[in-house]
C-alpha cells in the first residue's frame, strides 16, 4: 500500500512539473496567461513565507511574542539589502535562537 | 571550437552550483527534518529515502507520511500532493519558454528536478544566458546538488532520528531562503502588490483543507499583479 501510494505520488508530482516544460515547443501560451506568470515568483513565494511565520500549530499568531515574526522582520531587512541568502539565513536563525534564549522558551 | 563550447558550459554549470550552494543550508536541514518525521511516524529509512527519490518534493513528502501513517484514502493522499505541488505547474509554465528546443529527455529531467529553489535560480540566470545548452548547463548546475544533497540528507534524517533537536527551529531557515530569493522579483509596484496579496490570502486561508490556502494565496498574488500591471498601462513581457 504505502509503496503504491509512494509511485502515485511520484507520477503525479512528475507530471506537475513536467507538463508545460515537455510541452514548451508545441505550445505557445496566450498573452495573458504570460502576462499573469510574470508574477509567480512573487506570488508563490509570498504564500510560502508568510503562513510559515505567522502560522503554528494550525492557529495565527501575529503578536511581538511570535520569535519568529521578529527573527522574520530582521532577515527580511538583511534580504532587502543584500538579497544573499547566506546572510539572511544567518540573520533570520541568528535572531531566532537569540531570542529563543533570551525569552528562555 | 567544440574545446571552447565545452568549457563555457562547464562555466555555466558551476556557476548554478555557485549560485545553489547557500541554499543547501537550508534545504538539507528540511530534508533531514524529512526523514526524521519518516522515523517518528514508523516508516524505515528505506521508505523515507523511496519517497525522496520518487516524490522529491519536501513538504508533500512529509503531509504524505502522516497521511498514510493516519490511514487515509489514496484518493485523499493524492488529492492532497496534487494541491500542494500544483504550484510546481505553475513554475513549470512560467520557466517553459527557457527549454525549448532542448530534446524530450532533457525535458523530463528538468520536470524531474524542477523545485522552488531550482526555478526561482533558474529563471534569475536563464534571463542573461542565451541558448538552450547553456540554459540546461546552468540549470543543472542549480538543480542536480539540490538532487543529490535532499537524498543523501533524508537517508540522514532517517539514521539519525530523534537526535536532531526539534527545539533548534531549523524548518524556519526555508522560509528565510525564500525571503532572499523573492526579492529580485520585487521589481516594481506590481510585483509587491503580487508578494502582499499572496502572502495575506494564504495566511487568511491558512485552515482550508489540502494545502488550498496556498493556492488560492498564490492565485490571489497574481490576479493583484496583473490588476496593477493593468492599471500602470504595462506591456506584456517576453518571453
Amino acid at each position: 500500500m504505502t509503496g503504491i501510494t509512494i509511485a502515485a505520488a511520484g507520477v503525479l508530482t512528475f507530471l506537475l512539473r513536467w507538463s508545460f516544460i515537455g510541452a514548451s515547443d508545441r505550445l505557445a501560451l496566450p498573452a495573458a496567461v504570460r502576462r499573469a506568470l510574470r508574477f509567480v515568483p512573487a506570488a508563490v513565494l509570498s504564500a510560502l513565507i508568510w503562513p510559515a511565520v505567522l502560522v503554528s500549530d494550525g492557529s495565527l499568531h501575529l503578536a511581538p511574542d511570535n520569535l519568529r515574526l521578529i527573527a522574520a522582520v530582521v532577515a527580511a531587512v538583511v534580504a532587502w539589502r543584500t538579497r544573499n541568502v547566506l546572510y539572511t539565513i544567518v540573520a533570520g536563525m541568528g535572531t531566532l535562537w537569540a531570542l529563543t534564549a533570551g525569552f528562555g522558551l | 571550437m567544440a574545446d571552447n563550447q565545452g568549457s563555457s558550459l562547464g562555466r555555466d554549470f558551476a556557476a548554478g552550483a555557485q549560485a545553489v550552494l547557500p541554499l543547501l543550508l537550508s534545504v538539507l536541514p528540511f530534508a533531514l527534518i524529512t526523514g526524521v518525521v519518516a522515523v517518528q511516524l514508523g516508516f524505515s529509512a528505506g521508505v523515507a529515502s523511496a519517497f525522496s527519490l520518487v516524490v522529491f518534493a519536501g513538504a508533500s513528502q512529509i503531509v504524505a507520511m502522516q497521511l498514510i501513517h493516519d490511514g487515509a484514502p489514496l484518493a485523499i493522499i493524492l488529492l492532497t500532493v496534487a494541491f500542494i505541488n500544483l504550484r510546481f505547474t505553475m513554475y513549470s509554465a512560467s520557466i517553459a519558454p527557457y527549454f525549448r528546443g532542448a530534446s524530450a529527455g532533457w525535458k523530463a529531467l528538468a520536470g524531474y528536478l524542477l523545485t522552488d529553489q531550482a526555478y526561482v535560480l533558474g529563471l534569475y540566470g536563464f534571463a542573461e544566458r542565451d541558448g538552450i545548452g547553456r540554459r540546461l548547463a546552468f540549470y543543472l548546475g542549480v538543480a542536480l546538488p539540490l538532487w543529490f544533497g535532499w537524498q543523501v540528507a533524508t537517508v540522514l534524517g532517517a539514521t539519525l532520528g530523534a537526535r536532531l533537536p526539534a527545539a533548534w527551529g531549523l524548518d524556519f531557515a526555508i522560509p528565510l531562503t525564500f525571503m532572499a530569493l523573492v526579492m529580485p522579483a520585487l521589481r516594481d509596484a506590481p510585483s509587491w502588490a503580487a508578494a502582499a496579496t499572496g502572502g495575506a490570502v494564504a495566511v487568511a486561508a491558512h485552515d482550508l483543507p489540502w494545502n488550498l490556502g496556498l493556492i488560492a494565496g498564490a492565485l490571489a498574488g497574481i490576479a493583484a499583479g496583473m490588476a496593477g500591471a493593468r492599471i500602470r498601462g504595462d506591456e506584456p513581457e517576453a518571453p
